[in-house]
């Protein structure tokens, strides 16, 4: 308990230290009220000391940060289509790579591209996939919020079994939404053999030593990073960091890195909760718990304990 | 609102950090309230509002931004207090 609490206090320190560097991203941007993936954007810059430049997958967070001549943005950042924000930035690092040869660039430039789950794991796998491969200098963060949030709520590879979306609706022909279960991205590009590893916004220290570590890899880097939307989850506007803690209690997020092929859980929750607690508070899973969907919940729960064991039993000694 | 022959070629946007030109303050319905005794400085209100609307000066809290607080909330629910009794309450606005 006595180290908890230092550890706690150390980390507060720091976080002093960071509330008096300027921030990256600026206020003014047009993201809903309580939107998880400023969040989650703001604390990855937050970990960065260091010039970045970043490209940005169309999405919520491409649409509400750049509305005509107003920017949130206080690094270079490129707007680009939903297919090719990893295509675009491995131009650009290829571009600099060559200037720094030439002498004509600072040494200690990184690059981040930015894209939600509907740009990353559905329309921009290709070009991502190709990126990472191809071994550039640069971190892919996806901000997961587990549907096209910004179209409307339709659903994602990333959308979870069971949620109501408006293209996966929940109704009498089909009264269990979502009847996929999502695709596990965090794996598919760990199997690229490069860093990857889950984040989430709760976990802020845990976040933020993760694209340090990042950093500090040469070569591709993929963070996937969960992050609460109350528009499509249908949920009240105050709790997404609630949530996020949920999502990481329940292990339904389970936070992980994987480098070199070894996986190792940077979290493991002192108690873990029954998957409900994540679930009641969202709108999106309401239907889960009525009668003609019994045992729909139980057959998540089950799985989600399949992984997580499976986790636990890879994951390289104690975190 | 300029217009389109005044932008920038190739939509480029030269200033940083220019939303902060645009206010979204008036999107509140609730409005979050520092209770100064009660707050002991943790930064989490700062580290979890998403609209960058906590204001902090030399590594402190002093209070919101609210030409840009959303009123979202986040920060009264994450916000620890002193012994139980949270620094942070929403109120209705406009009363
Ligand atoms: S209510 Fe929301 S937007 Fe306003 S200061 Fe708190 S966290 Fe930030
Ligand atoms: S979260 Fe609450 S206690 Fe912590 S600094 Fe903010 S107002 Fe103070």
């Amino acid at each position: 308990m006595e180290t908890r609490e230092l550890l706690k206090w150390s980390a507060q320190v720091k976080l002093r230290e960071k509330s008096k560097q300027e921030g990256r991203l600026e206020h003014g941007h047009r993201m809903c009220a309580g939107c998880g993936a400023p969040t989650v954007v703001k604390m990855v810059l937050m970990a960065t000391e260091y010039p970045v430049v970043l490209s940005n997958a169309t999405g919520c967070l491409e649409v509400s940060t750049c509305i005509q001549e107003f920017t949130a943005w206080k690094t270079p950042w490129i707007h680009t289509a939903f297919e090719n924000a990893a295509a675009t930035l491995a131009g650009v690092e290829t571009m600099y790579r060559a200037l720094l040869k030439k002498g004509k660039m600072p040494e200690n430039v990184k690059f981040i591209a930015f894209g939600g789950d509907g740009g990353t794991y559905d329309i921009g796998l290709q070009s991502l996939s190709g990126a990472m491969e191809r071994g550039h200098d640069m971190l892919y963060v996806c901000y997961d919020n587990g549907a096209y949030m910004n179209t409307g709520i339709q659903r994602s590879s990333a959308t979870p079994l069971g949620a109501d979306t408006t293209t996966s609706p929940a109704g009498s022909a089909n009264p269990a939404g979502k009847l996929q279960q999502r695709k596990d991205l965090t794996r598919i590009m760990a199997d690229h053999g490069i860093y990857a590893a889950q984040a989430s916004p709760s976990h802020w220290l845990d976040l933020m030593n993760k694209v340090k570590k990042a950093h500090s890899i040469k070569g591709a880097k993929f963070l996937n990073i969960i992050a609460p939307c109350n528009r499509g989850w249908r949920t009240a506007t105050d709790n997404s960091i609630e949530l996020s803690r949920l999502a990481v209690e329940t292990c339904y997020w389970p936070l992980y890195e994987i480098e070199d092929g070894k996986l190792k859980v940077t979290v493991t929750p002192e108690e873990k909760k029954p998957v409900d607690l994540f679930f009641k508070p969202q709108g999106r899973f309401k239907h889960l718990y009525s009668p003609e969907n019994e045992g729909v919940l139980e057959k998540i729960q089950a799985q989600i304990d399949k992984t997580w064991e499976r986790l636990l039993k890879e994951s390289e000694g104690p975190c | 609102m300029k217009k389109w022959t005044e932008l920038v070629p190739g939509a480029v946007v030269l200033e940083a950090g220019s939303s902060a030109k645009f206010k979204t303050g008036s999107w509140r319905t609730f409005r979050p309230e520092w209770l100064q005794e009660n707050c002991i400085q943790c930064l989490m209100c700062w580290l979890y509002c998403p609209d960058m609307a906590v204001k902090v000066a030399d590594g402190k809290m002093t209070g919101f931004d609210y030409d840009y607080c959303k009123g979202c909330g986040v920060c009264a629910k994450e916000c620890p207090g002193k012994q139980g009794k949270k620094a942070i309450i929403m109120k209705p606005e406009g009363k």
